[in-house]
């Protein structure tokens, strides 16, 4: 089916910003917010992505993504941790015998701004480690150029790397160096077409990250496509949701764009760092009624 | 492009989320209310009183007092009163201060305000928590900064105030709607007798407690309550020099030709039966989001509601697929759930009303769909609907239904869509869903309605005058336009 990105669906800011202030005043509370929690616990893909990283830190998070609070052993785990490349081995071991996944970004994270061998390298070496899922950055300087061709093809070549060995990919756009709510869907159109298995907002690395207008705007691209072809596309909103109440919102957002069936940590993530630990101090809140010393939760 | 489309998206989960009813313990409501003549509750002459009850679970709330001829021309006779005593004769900064204090006592009120309204009226809470008790206010805030600059807005024209305004409002916004009766004529100087809707009396006799409370010299507000003999009598009365109604075009033609060789000033707001255009390069997923708000926005019980859509083919199956599709995603119930999107039909009369224009629909070979939701057994519900291959001749496509009902049509060429909104005997509002810009100055130019919204739908602000064209009515309300019907020049 030809598509041509510059004449897909246009949006209206304002439209969506209206539709987002709906979803925030649904009611979630006691069962209805445990549950959420656990899930979004389940949703998270728990982040470093630090110059400093060393393979301590990445041990550590590793833990904490598969026992994610000692004092509540039936909760969850993560459902993935995500690193850079160098470190994907390191968390493969720590996580071994577990379910949790190992997410590596690639293609010259986060600027996305070098050639096309030194991405498919930067890919290779991160699957050849172990890398279950790869969290690529589109070239956003090429994308804003109006060069949706290469962009197309960059992801393209990636994914098929990817599916290689049977890894998911994530296409990054960063929403916030694209700016207009009208890119990002372009963006999503080009990135599902291409093939990827997740579209994910940012990298994290600049100040504006995943907003709730934008994944809006993806979530509709992947409703759109899903209806035309019947093939489901995952969400990764990541950046900037560092609280449970702002994660359960998105989760109303999930339940009442795509349903039932992306409600589950196969189709939907959070890249986040510190989600974890308030949605663990929501879930003691709730069974214990009262809030307690955020020094109970460990900070790994 | 062809392809059946068959994947369908379920939104039935086992998570839940928690119901989240308003609490009613704070309310403060009578066993039974008076007249209010003359700044007092006063019983009416009848000795009669009526029962309110709540369409969501078909419950009494409180007794209303039925009003006669002799309680309307009290009413009048203290609406004169204070007309030639205090009201014309006070300066007009004064005036606005009062106006202004009953914005307050509003704001103060709104929780309570917004419960009643949604017991009385069905509406959900959300709707009258964000948008009826707010904006009630905002009307008084903004006519109380008119009061004193009238001879600004009408530059050389000597505006003067009329006399006593008689108001006779419908149910579908009743504090609402008081508002946008009372603020603008209190700023131009007049008194007022006020008629509630017999199903939805409440609010306003709130309002009238508060009207007490911010201190007005009595009778410059009176509101006397009852069922349509009341507004008929205010409408023949010899002492009245301003009719302004909001309800049914038949009722307003009744009213037209009762004042016609009187010296009474009459406006109208009436009908309607809106058609909602989508073209083809619209933002579709923001317009489906329009299309709903257009039409299930308090119950559909609006005059302006967005109840004819017009679909460019090309995007038809598109939008009525989205449609559907989001549909399923309404929470139709309790109206005091915050939660709940489409709350309950406002009485048992309109209930039977919108069932009979279902069948009507269906018969004239219209093919219904409804959103597959459970609604409660008890009170007055019905599903979400529509109506797909309607075309112009059917009844559903011509009559104004005042219910979640949305008559679907598609259209290929601008030309067509044009002379088919504007092919109804109503004339209110309009939409128009486009990425082009210079098509929606195109479209408001050729559209023959009152409002037209552009990307949006169902936008109130009480700096913009509303009214229409043809069976929907004459004068405008709010905005500059919303004084001049209650002013001489």
């Amino acid at each position: 089916m030809a598509y041509d990105f510059r004449t897909g669906p246009t949006i209206d800011q304002v439209g969506i910003e209206e539709r987002v202030a709906r979803f925030n005043t649904r009611s979630i509370k006691k069962g209805s917010k445990v549950q959420a929690l656990k899930l979004a616990l389940s949703m998270i893909d728990l982040t470093t992505l630090e110059g400093k990283d060393t393979e301590g830190k990445v041990t550590q998070m590793c833990y904490k993504a598969m026992h994610p609070h000692i004092s509540m052993p039936d909760l969850p785990s993560t459902a993935a941790v995500c690193v850079y490349p160098t470190h994907v081995k390191t968390a493969k071991d720590a996580l071994k015998g577990s379910t949790v996944k190992v997410a590596s970004v690639s293609t010259a994270f986060p600027s996305g701004n070098s050639t096309m061998q030194i991405k498919l390298a930067d890919t290779k070496f991160a699957l050849d480690n172990g890398a279950d899922e790869i969290d690529m950055v589109i070239s956003r300087g090429e994308f804003l150029k109006g060069n949706y061709d290469f962009v197309f093809d960059e992801i393209a070549a990636i994914k098929d790397l990817t599916h290689k060995y049977n890894a998911r990919l994530k296409v990054i756009f960063e929403t916030g160096e694209i700016s207009t709510l009208d890119n990002v869907r372009r963006a999503s159109d080009i990135a599902i077409y291409a093939g990827a298995d997740f579209i994910k907002t940012s990298t994290g690395k600049i100040g504006v990250a995943a907003t709730m207008p934008v994944t809006l705007v993806m979530l509709d691209a992947i409703k759109d496509y899903y209806f035309k072809t019947g093939i489901m596309v995952g969400m990764k909103p990541a950046g900037g949701i560092s609280t449970a109440k702002s994660a359960l919102q998105y989760l109303v957002m999930l339940h009442e764009t795509l349903g039932n069936a992306w409600l589950d940590n196969k189709w939907f993530r959070f890249g986040a760092s510190s989600l974890a630990n308030d949605l663990i101090l929501q879930l003691e809140k709730e069974a214990r009624g009262v809030y307690f010393s955020k020094d109970y939760i460990s900070v790994d | 492009m062809s392809k059946k489309e068959t994947k369908k998206l379920d939104y039935f989960t086992d998570w839940k989320y928690a119901p989240a009813p308003e609490a009613t313990d704070h309310i403060r409501l009578q066993k039974q209310y008076e007249l209010f003549i003359n700044g007092k509750f006063v019983k009416p002459n009848s000795g009669k009183y009526f029962d309110t009850i709540n369409p969501a679970t078909e419950e009494k709330i409180s007794s209303i007092a039925e009003s006669n001829d002799k309680d309307v021309d009290t009413a009048v006779k203290a609406a004169r009163g204070a007309y030639d005593k205090t009201w014309s004769k006070m300066p007009a900064k004064e005036r606005a201060k009062y106006i202004y204090r009953i914005a307050r006592l509003i704001q103060e009120r709104a929780r309570e305000l917004s419960v009643i309204e949604t017991m009385d009226g069905g509406k959900s809470i959300r709707e009258s928590r964000d948008i009826d008790v707010p904006l009630a206010a905002n009307h008084f805030f903004y006519y109380a900064g008119w009061a004193d600059k009238l001879e600004y807005a009408f530059p050389n024209r000597n505006p003067k105030s009329l006399g006593v305004a008689g108001q006779v409002i419908p149910w579908n916004f009743p504090l609402l709607m008081a508002a946008w009766k009372i603020a603008p004529a209190l700023a131009t100087g007049n008194t007022v007798v006020l008629k509630p809707a017999e199903t939805t009396s409440l609010t306003a006799l709130k309002l009238a407690e508060i009207i007490q409370e911010s201190g007005l010299p009595d009778g410059v507000v009176n509101i006397i309550t009852g069922h349509g003999p009341v507004g008929a009598s205010m409408v023949n009365h010899k002492d009245i020099n301003k009719i302004a109604f909001t309800g049914s075009t038949n009722v307003g033609k009744w009213i037209q030709k009762a004042v016609a060789g009187t010296d009474k000033k009459l406006t109208l707001e009436l009908g309607g039966k809106a058609a909602n255009i989508i073209f083809e390069d619209a933002p579709i997923n923001q317009a489906v989001e329009g299309i709903v708000n257009g039409i299930f926005f308090n119950q559909g019980h609006v005059c302006c509601a967005g109840s004819r859509l017009f679909v460019q083919e090309s995007v038809a199956d598109e939008v009525i697929r989205k449609l559907k599709d989001r549909l399923e995603t309404l929470i139709v119930g309790d109206p005091l759930d915050k939660n709940t999107d489409i709350g309950a039909i406002n009485s048992k009369m309109q209930l039977n009303k919108i069932n009979e224009y279902l069948k009507i629909g269906v018969n004239d070979g219209a093919e219904m769909y409804q959103s597959s939701c459970s609604i409660p057994k008890k009170g007055f519900f019905v599903r979400p609907t529509l109506f797909l291959n309607t075309s112009q001749s059917h009844r559903i496509s011509q009559e104004e239904i005042f219910g979640p009902v949305l008559a679907i049509q598609t259209f290929r060429t601008i030309e067509e869509v044009i002379e088919k909104a504007n092919n109804i005997p109503y004339g209110l509002s309009a939409g128009v869903w486009t990425d082009k810009g210079s098509r929606i100055f195109n479209m408001t130019s050729k559209l023959r309605a009152g409002v037209i919204w552009a990307n949006t739908y169902n936008k109130f602000d009480p700096t913009s005058p509303f009214g229409g064209y043809k069976e929907s009515g004459f004068g405008r309300e709010g905005g500059l336009h919303g004084l001049m019907p209650y002013l001489k020049f």
